[in-house]
Formats: C-alpha cells, sequence, structure tokens
C-alpha cells in the first residue's frame, strides 16, 4: 500500500515535468504544425544559462527566472530567425514534408554543439531548492522528498499562470485563434506572424523551467534532456498533440506508468515501456486520449 | 473621390491570371454587388482587397490612400474588415470569443464590449448563444457571427464574400436585410461578393459583372437587373 | 544490365587499387565511406523514395551490429553468416517497426523513431547479454594467408566494406529501378491517386521500411566490424543525426549521391580536427566542433537546397533547355 502510494506521488512529480516538455511542444505544434525537436537543445541552453546563475548566486530560484527568460528569448529567436527564413524558401520537392522536421533536429544539434563548446561534456549538477530525503511516515521513509513537493507546487503554479493567460486574456485568445485558423486571426486584425513568435517563446520558457526543475534532481550535460523530449513527445501524442489540457493529463499518466515499472520491474525497462505506450496509443488511438471522433490528417 | 476606387487590378496564381485589369469605384455609403459566376474571379478581388493575396499590378485605393500591399491585419485598423468565404467564424471558440476576436486589435476593451452589445442588437440569437462553442450554431447563426465579429471591428468597409452560401432563402432575406440596414443606418460601405445574383442586386446601388477576372458589365444595379441581354447571359434567368 | 554489372566491378577494381596507393589511415576511411554509403542507401530507399522520414537509422545500425557480434561469438558461425544474420534480423525489426509505421504520418513517424534513435542504445546498456555499456568484441579474423603478408587488417576491413557497399549499391538501384521504386514514387507524390490505381500504399511502405533497416542493418554490421565492437556508444543519436545530414547533403533522393554524403561525413571529422588544432582549442573543440559543422551543413542545405544540390543544377538546366 505504500508503495503504491509513493509510486503514484514520485509518478505524479515525474509526470508534471514531462507535462512542461509536452506542452512546449504541443504549443509550437499548434501554431506551427512542427513537431520542434529542438525544444530539448533551447532547454538544454536555458538551463546551462540558469546552472550559471544559480551557482553564482546560490539562489535557485533567480537560476529558474533566468532560464525562463533565456528560454523565451531563445525560443522567439527560433522562430524569427530561422523558422520564418525556413518557410520562405516555398520549399517543393521530395523533402518538402520532411524539411521542417529535419530542420529542427539540426537546430537541436546545433544548439547542443555550442552548448557542449562553451560548457563541455561534464556533468554539472544544480543544489536543489529543498531537501532530497524523503518524508517519514511514522517508522518508514518513502523517497518522495520535498524537493518532489517543490516540483509539483512550481509547474501547478505554471499551469494555471499558462491557463489564465490562454482562456482569460487578449493574449490567449489571440494565440488560440492564430494556431486554429490564421486567416481568420489576421482578417480579424491579429498579427499572426508575431503571435505566433510569441508562442514559441513562451513554449521556450516552459521548456526552460522543465530543464530546471529535471536538473534540480539530476545532473545537467549537453545529452541530460534527450529523455525529456523523447517522454514530453509521447506525452504530447498520449494526449493528441493538439490539445494541451490533453498534453498534461498524458504526462501525468505516462508519468505514474513509468514510475510504476521502474519500482515493481525495473530500470531496464523503463523506457521500452514508454515506447511501447507511444505505439501502442498510435495504433489503438491515433488521435490521443482527448480525441473526439475527427481523423487525423497528414 | 471617397470611397473604393479599384483601377486595373490583377492578380495571378503562379501562371494562371485570375484578375486581369478590373476596374470600379464604390462611393461611400453604398452597397456593391459584385457578380460573376464560378472561377469568375470575385473571391480572389475580396482576398486581393483585404491584403490576403498579392496583386501583380494595378492600385485600389480607400479614401485616397493605397490599400493593395498591406497586411489584412494592417488594413483592419484602417476600417477595412473582411468576412472570408465559407462562414469565417472559429468553431473551436466560443460565439463570445468569435466576437472579441474583431475588437482585439484595439486597446481600448470597453469599445469592444461596446461594440458586442450593438451587434446582438443586431443579432438576438447570438446574445442566446454567448457562451456556446461556435461549433454548435447553425449555418445562418455562423454567418451573423462572422459578420458581427466584422462589424466589432467598427469598420467603414465590409468586403463580404458570399454570405448566402448554403443558407436557406429564409435566413438569406434576413441577412440581406440586415447588409440594407447597415448601410442606411451606419453609413458602411459594402463590397458583396455573391453568386446569388438576383437578391444582391435587389438591395445594391451598383452592380459590377466579372467573368473570367475580367468586369464585363457595371452599372446602377436597377438598370442592370432590367437589361435583357446581361440576364441572359450572366445572370442566368 | 551487363553494363550496370560492368560498371560496378570497374569501380569495386578501381577502388581496390586506389586502396592500394594510399595509406592505413586513408584505407580505413575507406571503409567508413563504404559503411556510410550503405547506411545513406538505406535512408535514400525510404525518405526520398517512399516519402517517410526515419530519424533512428542509428538504432537499426545497432539492430544489425548486435545481431551479427551475437551470431559470431555464439554460433561460431562464419563471418558472411553474421552479416546475413544482420540483414536478416535488421529487416525483421524493420519490418515490424514498418507495420506501425505505415499508419502514421509526418511528425509522429519522426518523433517515434526518434524516440527509438535515443533509447534503443540505452537499452543495449541494461542487459548482460548484450555486454552493457562496453559492448561485445566483433572480430571478423585476419585477411586470409593468401593475400599475402603485407595485406593488412584495414585493407582486409575495405575489402569487405567495399564488396558489400557495391553490391548494396547494385541491389538498391536496381530495386529503385524496378517497379517498386516506381510504386514508392506514386505514393510519395500522390498518395491518393497511387491508392485509387489499386496500390496498397500501407503494404508497400512496410517493404521500404524492411528494405530501408535491412540496409541499416548491414551498414551496422559493417560499422561494428570496422571498430571491432558492438557497444551502445557507437550508435548514438548523433550517428542518427549525422546520417540525416549526409543524406539531405545527398539530395535524399538521388542514390548516386550518397557517394558525396558519405564522402562528406567522412571529411567533416578530418576538417574539424585541422580546424580545432589551428584555433588552439582544447578538448571540447575537438569534441563538438565536428558536431556543430555537421548541423550547420544541416540546417544550411535543409534551407537551401532542400532536395539536395542536385536540384538547383537540374533545374538551372530546365530553365537553359526552356529559354532556347
Amino acid at each position: 500500500m505504500q508503495k503504491l502510494l509513493e509510486t503514484v506521488l514520485i509518478g505524479i512529480s515525474t509526470g508534471s515535468i514531462y507535462a512542461l516538455m509536452s506542452l512546449a511542444l504541443v504549443l509550437v505544434w499548434r501554431s506551427t504544425r512542427v513537431v520542434n525537436f529542438a525544444q530539448a537543445g533551447q532547454a538544454t541552453l536555458s538551463t546551462y544559462i540558469g546552472f550559471e546563475i544559480a551557482s553564482r548566486s546560490e539562489i535557485f530560484w533567480l537560476g529558474l527566472a533566468f532560464a525562463i527568460i533565456a528560454g523565451a528569448l531563445v525560443g522567439a529567436g527560433v522562430d524569427y530567425f530561422f523558422m520564418r527564413v525556413l518557410f520562405k524558401h516555398a520549399i517543393s520537392g521530395p523533402a518538402a514534408v520532411v524539411a521542417p522536421v529535419i530542420a529542427t533536429l539540426g537546430l537541436l544539434g546545433l544548439i547542443r554543439s555550442i552548448v557542449g563548446l562553451i560548457w563541455g561534456g561534464e556533468f554539472k549538477s544544480i543544489a536543489a531548492p529543498a531537501s532530497k530525503d524523503g518524508f517519514t511516515i511514522g517508522q518508514t521513509t518513502i523517497p518522495f522528498s520535498a524537493l518532489n513537493v517543490l516540483i509539483i507546487a512550481t509547474v501547478s503554479l505554471i499551469l494555471i499562470t499558462l491557463a489564465i493567460t490562454f482562456q482569460r486574456t487578449n493574449l490567449g485568445l489571440s494565440l488560440r485563434a492564430s494556431a486554429y485558423a490564421p486567416e481568420i486571426a489576421q482578417l480579424a486584425g491579429i498579427r499572426t506572424a508575431r503571435t505566433r513568435t510569441i508562442g514559441w517563446a513562451i513554449a521556450g520558457g516552459v521548456g526552460g523551467v522543465a530543464g530546471m526543475l529535471v536538473t534540480s534532481y539530476n545532473f545537467l550535460s549537453p545529452y541530460s534532456l534527450d529523455l525529456l523530449l523523447v517522454f514530453g513527445f509521447i506525452a504530447a501524442v498520449i494526449g493528441g498533440l493538439e490539445s494541451m489540457v490533453g498534453s498534461v493529463i498524458g504526462a501525468l499518466v505516462l508519468g505514474i506508468g513509468l514510475t510504476f515499472i521502474l519500482n515493481y520491474i525495473g530500470t531496464s525497462l523503463v523506457f521500452i515501456g514508454g515506447f511501447v505506450v507511444l505505439i501502442v496509443v498510435l495504433l489503438v488511438k491515433p488521435d490521443g486520449i482527448m480525441a473526439r471522433g475527427k481523423t487525423r490528417r497528414a | 473621390m471617397s470611397g473604393l476606387l479599384v483601377n486595373e487590378l490583377s492578380v495571378s496564381h503562379g501562371a494562371i491570371a485570375a484578375l486581369r485589369g478590373i476596374s470600379f469605384s464604390v462611393q461611400v455609403g453604398q452597397l456593391a454587388a459584385v457578380i460573376g459566376s464560378n472561377g469568375a474571379g470575385k473571391t480572389t478581388l475580396l482576398r486581393a482587397l483585404s491584403g490576403l493575396n498579392k496583386a501583380s499590378s494595378g492600385s485600389a485605393q480607400w479614401n485616397k490612400s493605397e490599400i493593395l500591399g498591406a497586411r489584412p491585419d494592417a488594413l483592419v485598423r484602417r476600417g477595412i474588415s473582411h468576412v472570408s468565404e465559407g462562414k469565417s467564424v472559429i468553431p473551436e471558440l466560443s460565439v463570445r470569443e468569435n466576437l472579441v476576436l474583431g475588437g482585439i486589435w484595439r486597446s481600448d476593451k470597453s469599445d469592444t464590449n461596446a461594440a458586442i452589445t450593438e451587434v446582438v442588437e443586431l443579432f438576438p440569437i447570438l446574445g442566446q448563444r454567448m457562451s456556446q462553442s461556435a461549433n454548435t450554431l447553425s449555418g445562418g447563426e455562423r454567418q451573423m457571427l462572422a459578420i458581427g465579429r466584422a462589424l466589432v471591428s467598427r469598420p467603414r468597409l465590409i468586403l463580404l464574400d458570399e454570405p448566402s452560401l448554403g443558407l436557406a432563402p429564409i435566413v438569406i432575406e434576413q441577412i440581406f436585410a440586415t447588409l440594407d440596414q447597415l448601410r442606411r443606418k451606419l453609413g458602411l460601405t459594402i463590397v458583396l461578393v455573391e453568386q446569388n445574383a438576383m437578391s444582391a442586386l435587389e438591395i445594391a446601388d451598383t452592380g459590377i459583372i466579372i467573368n473570367l477576372g475580367e468586369v464585363v458589365a457595371s452599372g446602377k444595379a436597377s438598370e442592370l437587373i432590367n437589361d435583357p441581354a446581361l440576364r441572359a447571359a450572366y445572370l442566368g434567368y | 544490365m551487363r553494363k550496370k554489372i560492368a560498371l560496378f566491378i570497374l569501380l569495386g577494381w578501381l577502388l581496390l587499387v586506389i586502396g592500394d596507393r594510399v595509406d592505413e589511415l586513408r584505407v580505413y576511411q575507406g571503409a567508413q565511406i563504404a559503411m556510410y554509403t550503405i547506411a545513406l542507401s538505406s535512408i535514400v530507399l525510404l525518405t526520398g523514395y517512399s516519402g517517410q522520414v526515419s530519424l533512428g537509422n542509428g538504432a537499426m545500425m545497432a539492430v544489425g551490429g548486435y545481431a551479427a557480434a551475437l551470431t559470431l561469438n555464439n554460433l561460431g558461425s562464419p563471418v558472411w553468416f553474421a552479416f546475413l544474420m544482420a540483414i536478416f534480423f535488421s529487416a525483421l525489426f524493420g519490418a515490424l517497426l514498418g507495420t506501425a509505421a505505415a499508419r502514421l504520418s509526418g511528425p509522429y513517424l519522426a518523433g517515434t523513431t526518434l524516440a527509438l534513435a535515443v533509447g534503443l542504445p540505452a537499452i543495449a546498456n541494461q542487459f548482460s547479454f548484450l555486454g552493457g555499456e562496453p559492448g561485445i568484441f566483433f572480430d571478423v579474423g585476419l585477411p586470409a594467408q593468401s593475400l599475402g603478408e603485407e595485406f593488412t587488417q584495414y585493407k582486409w576491413f575495405f575489402w569487405i566494406a567495399t564488396f558489400i557497399a557495391l553490391l548494396s549499391l547494385f541491389i538498391t538501384s536496381n530495386i529503385l529501378a524496378s517497379r517498386f521504386g516506381r510504386t514508392w514514387r506514386a505514393i510519395r507524390s500522390n498518395p491518393l491517386a497511387a491508392e485509387l490505381s489499386g496500390i496498397h500504399s500501407s503494404r508497400m511502405k512496410i517493404l521500404a521500411f524492411t528494405i530501408s533497416s535491412a540496409l541499416a542493418g548491414l551498414a551496422g554490421a559493417v560499422l561494428a566490424m570496422t571498430i571491432s565492437l558492438v557497444a551502445p556508444g557507437a550508435y548514438t543519436l548523433t550517428l542518427s543525426f549525422a546520417l540525416v545530414t549526409g543524406a539531405v547533403l545527398a539530395g535524399v533522393s538521388s542514390l548516386p549521391g550518397v557517394l558525396l554524403g558519405a564522402l562528406i561525413l567522412v571529411a567533416i571529422p578530418e576538417i574539424a580536427d585541422v580546424l580545432a588544432n589551428s584555433w588552439g582549442g582544447g578538448e571540447n573543440f575537438s569534441n563538438y566542433l565536428p558536431g556543430l559543422i555537421v548541423s550547420l551543413l544541416l540546417i544550411l542545405s535543409v534551407i537551401f537546397t532542400p532536395n539536395g544540390p542536385g536540384e538547383n543544377l537540374r533545374r538551372h538546366h530546365h530553365k537553359k533547355a526552356s529559354e532556347h
């Protein structure tokens, strides 16, 4: 019973970080129709910047703030200087369909190499903002710690902020309208290109938080966020790639599911478990759990 | 002349010329009906005027300033609203959100709210559906919502693309009556693109008949209706 | 057909002659070029012809490498049989994946194969029979005595790799020129029309996936041969990136282009080394400069010549032809 409880709790903590990455992917997908694999690279760069600030000031939250700002700037920059150029070159021919995806992959490689050139490959770590020692219930200590609580709280705060922004503000309405129907949005007077760049900035900032939170209990290297990207993608697919709420639910389900595998079966099967979930969802419910009977187009 | 002045406007899609040197004018406060069959270039004309399509040559002036080459979002700020083909609402958003969208470029929120109230007076049915998703509306209600959204931006010139498409005759009548009223009460200038030639010309001040990207006839709507040659050739009855 | 065979034999002979004239390092790089040629033709077949994108070719190569090494070590089989098993198991794996992939479009397939590329090498770490992090040996043995005393190990690798590469190029070019190749192109350029004209597009896509992974697996085994080892570290995401880059540089749908792509991939670390040395950079430079160059090349080529450098030339020709 106690093991079940701690599995669920840890699962929620892990899943909440996946939620941020999958949200970032969904935000960009909705506005640009590209799965932005560079999101992991952007998050890595932001996290390194956050790491520098956090380790110099010895204040984790200051590092987090800088990671958000850096993530937003990098995200906006990628859209403004990179995606716009890519889409401007009217692409046709055999590579047309795959070009944007490949381009974001190239960007992932580029950012990661730059990070490697600046900071090198050795593992870095950031002092956690809260204790990693598990809580003690009665006689026993469970692995769920104050840090996990803090992670869940931080993610919840960000999700609430995003929900309010998207549902209650004009910026949120512009973002949604531009994603659903760019032409109508433009006819309504929305500067859709600028709105899209703002969307990329939000996604970048959210990705930066995900990177910092992972790094609060794990080491940081140019490659350390690869798995986060993969699990974020799987979570987004579970949610149907279009739905922000769905991606958060998908992430929590995935986080809890993978923690179950970790605690009850073994470390070696965690990744395979995630991959199997991905394949099963794609084959059985390709539109994700939020689908309302619409069919997916390419 | 103040109003809309289109001169030798040409648009091409790749190698195909969709519009070849279209010229016409619409005075402020008048309703011009652009009539033509499928593929005549009516939609392309509106899309060029609202900035969605690039013109290859020619000019178009609204109140003496050039509008070709400006982006749609900039033209909205200059009082030009385009209700695009096929009930241009966003089904994923609520009715209220669709309406708010019309005034989203404005910094003054209260003005938008006032404009929404006016739209609801014009189309009371929308008032009952405010928090519903636009997805749940009927075809006629969607068209009202699309026009309503355009009105929230308080335009001086409205470009309307086939508002009658797929609607029941009684609903078409209602919408056209509203357009008529808008022109009379608010002094709006309206360019109405229609295949439904008869109903459109009945409320229009002027008519412009285009075929294969060229203006084949234009003049007072009442005269066009009564021209037997035109009726036979282009109006189809 | 006969002409083609003659051409390939001539090409092989030429390569062997060149192999005799250059130093050991170049011979070794020749084997690498051969390996990349096989791996890139695998992508050309999949992306260029059937229009499916796979970012996980490194993972496919790993399947082939491990299959070959396990066969050789556990069954004590001849070397050629190990290569056959590499083809067999990666083809099987590809068929399974292709069955899922045939139903996936654009972003889903890209994401799934990327997940595979990230995860599969890591999985090898977890299972003891795969040798964990250090991997397992893959020793194809010394060159035959009859080739003489001076025939080095690297030259032996080069011979085997070149032979396999030429053979796979030959077979691939025949497949692409056949009914299958035409069908794939039809599906890629207009899926609906292809479906309407009676083509089982999902079956054809699975076939493309299967052949493509068989080639990738073979390349994986050749890679294992040249480093005498299969280990997770040999089949990283970086390798998958490099392969995608090579394919884009090769022009995605051009088989002769893969030679160019392979050449560039082998040249990049060399160039990076020279640059790193001349800038006096430290360890970071030599570790990350190749990756930087690869990604820059990938980005630039995907933006400016998404269909390969050949496309611009062809377009130029068309323009000239139409002017006359």
